[in-house]
């Protein structure tokens, strides 16, 4: 047991001694956070557009107003004619064109129709086609209200709930998702590195020629990780409900102790990545590439899997991170309690043991 | 196999895949003794070594070190030997104090013996300024020096020393030899491969290993009769010419 102190001792000298890690590790959580949750959003807002009038009338004037007038969109131009809308795009300002025909509201008056084209630069089509939306649905606002002067038989009205995200913050999204990254990242990155540094340094050699045995040498390698995780799980819970405002929905002690399972699960994949490397580069790429990009393609939080082909649906499955996220989200922002994911639990805790086993077995046989 | 060997090895053998590494190797090392095992770079000598360490398993073969069978009593072996790497061991990011600290406490040492043990080694090497100093501050040779006085410091019977003085100035290498006669003299084994042919001649027995078999063993004056060599570097040459296998 004493060896077993001395040894985590020492692990933590030289965490505390090598200050820019430190500092990266407590620091980057925060800046994630803070990244995620003032500078990083879907929300489109301020918008440059340009408008060809063609008509210049007094429904025409009024709907400009009213995209003038939303947080969305910012006039930037006024156009002269139909060739004006291309280079107007070209010069890569302008996210949208309103087009109205000429004689528009003589038009409206007279037929009970009338068109509007509404044309948006598509190189990035999540932005068009949340423009376009915003757009239209600033223009049928207007039509509504020009309705509402006249009495109309039938009218369906849609009422849409935003179930536990009434304000559909993107918070309630990455919260989780920071979560995942940031446990993946000190745990499984920093854990290899700090075995295979000692392998580099040929310190390990002499660490497995002594007494000490094997499987300690490995818990004591995790602990110093797995204390700091625990910190960073504090600081991002803290940031996310007073800074961001994202409430705990369920209990803390099932959140704290799923967030404790992962980091386990992290630690795993870590000492696996160690078993397979001898390279202080290859660890890190290893962690990088097998581990931070699988976890933020595959867990959700960034691209939905529903929308992926088979395959890949398949494939996100085996990563770790995509039950911790559903779990997280789970807990945190529907408030379910233990018996709506013990199912989630109970894979994550799978692949930590077979993880684990397997890490072990491989660590125990480099020696032999 | 006799028990007041340190060493006994017989027909020991380290195969990978079709190499083989090791080819059924035999010697005795007496207790007390500073054993020189020399071979080209490739002949097998840290191959053996690690087997005798614990750190590679043998593919056949027996093997006795300090008196407790390699199979079977593994962990006692480990007990009974210090070692010290060719990579150079000690943690640079920590003191002096913490890494003599650290490798007492995974060897087992009271707090008390821990202490003792620092305010001897300490002063045994003048470090006593350099205490509380990160080991990346010390010149190698004290680091080499220091390295070598942790491998001791649970007074193994046995200490395997893998080409301790690479690298080194020859007055820090005659000082490292000088700790070698230390602990050879109060009763510990010595058993280190080296390159330096003046270091074999300070040997007390040395082998001589060519593709993973050993060519030669015997005092250096009785090999440097029996090769009519004038120096012990004569004779590696005679041998190592003889190898088959590039590195």
């Amino acid at each position: 047991m004493k060896q077993f102190l001395f040894f985590i001792q020492k692990e933590f000298y030289h965490l505390l001694r090598d200050k820019r890690t430190l500092f990266i590790l407590f620091g980057m959580p925060v800046v994630q956070i803070v990244i995620f949750g003032f500078a990083l959003t879907n929300e489109v807002k301020n918008s440059r557009i340009a408008i060809l009038d063609q008509s210049k009338d007094e429904v025409t004037t009024s709907i400009i107003q009213q995209l003038e007038a939303s947080q969305y969109f910012d006039i930037e131009k006024n156009l002269q004619s139909e060739a004006d809308i291309e280079p107007a795009f070209r010069e890569g300002k302008i996210k949208l064109v309103v087009v109205f025909p000429s004689q528009f509201q003589s038009t409206l008056l007279h037929t009970n129709s009338a068109p509007i084209q509404v044309i948006a630069d598509a190189t990035d089509p999540n932005v068009a086609n949340t423009l376009t939306n915003y757009a239209s649905a600033i223009i049928l606002d207007y039509q509504n209200n020009i309705r509402g002067n006249q009495d109309f038989p039938y009218t369906i009205q849609t009422e849409m709930r935003m179930l536990y995200n009434p304000q559909m913050k993107g918070s309630y999204n990455f919260v989780p998702g920071v979560m995942a990254m940031v446990l993946m990242l000190v745990c499984a990155m920093m854990t290899s590195i700090s075995i295979v540094r000692e392998k580099e340094i040929g310190t390990m050699e002499v660490i497995l020629v002594s007494p000490m045995v094997p499987l300690r040498v490995v818990i004591a390698k995790m602990v110093p990780y797995l204390l700091l995780s625990m910190i960073n799980i504090g600081s991002i819970l803290v940031l996310s409900v007073f800074a961001l405002d994202v409430p705990i929905q369920g209990s803390l002690l099932l959140l704290v102790f799923e967030c404790f399972l992962f980091t386990i699960t992290s630690l795993a994949l870590g000492l696996f990545i160690s078993s397979v490397t001898n390279s202080q580069q290859t660890a890190m790429l290893i962690s990088l590439m097998g581990m931070f990009l699988p976890t933020i393609m595959f867990s959700g939080f960034m691209f939905p899997v529903e929308n992926m082909p088979l395959p890949l649906q398949i494939i996100s499955n085996i990563v770790p991170a995509k039950w911790f996220y559903y779990i997280v989200k789970a807990v945190m922002i529907k408030g379910l309690g233990f018996f709506s994911i013990w199912k989630e639990t109970l894979i994550l805790a799978g692949m930590t043991t077979v993880l684990m086993l397997i890490s072990i077995k491989k660590f125990k046989t480099r020696l032999e | 196999m006799k028990e007041n060997f340190a060493i006994s090895v017989r027909e020991l053998t380290k195969r990978f895949n079709d190499f083989t590494a090791v080819n059924a190797i035999t010697f005795d090392v007496k207790q007390g003794e500073i054993f020189g095992f020399l071979g080209a770079n490739g002949a097998g000598k840290t191959t053996a070594m690690r087997m005798l360490c614990g750190l590679s398993f043998p593919t056949s073969g027996q093997a006795m070190v300090a008196g407790y069978d390699l199979y079977q009593d593994a962990e006692k072996i480990k007990k009974s030997i210090g070692y010290m790497s060719q990579k150079f061991s000690l943690y640079e990011d920590l003191t002096i104090r913490e890494n003599i600290r650290f490798y007492g406490g995974i060897y087992g040492l009271s707090d008390h013996e821990i202490k003792t043990k620092t305010e001897t080694l300490v002063h045994q090497l003048h470090l006593e300024e350099q205490l509380n100093k990160l080991v990346k501050s010390l010149p190698l040779g004290w680091k080499q020096k220091l390295s070598f006085s942790v491998a001791m410091i649970h007074q193994p019977k046995i200490v395997f020393l893998d080409e301790p003085t690479g690298g080194v100035d020859p007055v820090t290498r005659r000082e490292f030899w000088t700790l070698i006669y230390e602990a050879a003299s109060q009763g510990t084994t010595v058993f280190v491969t080296t390159h330096y042919m003046d270091e074999a001649e300070y040997c007390d027995r040395v082998s001589i290993m060519v593709d993973g078999r050993i060519d030669a063993l015997d005092t250096p004056l009785e090999l440097k009769r029996k090769f009519n060599a004038p120096s012990m570097e004569e004779v590696f040459v005679q041998l190592a010419r003889k190898a088959k296998r590039t590195e």
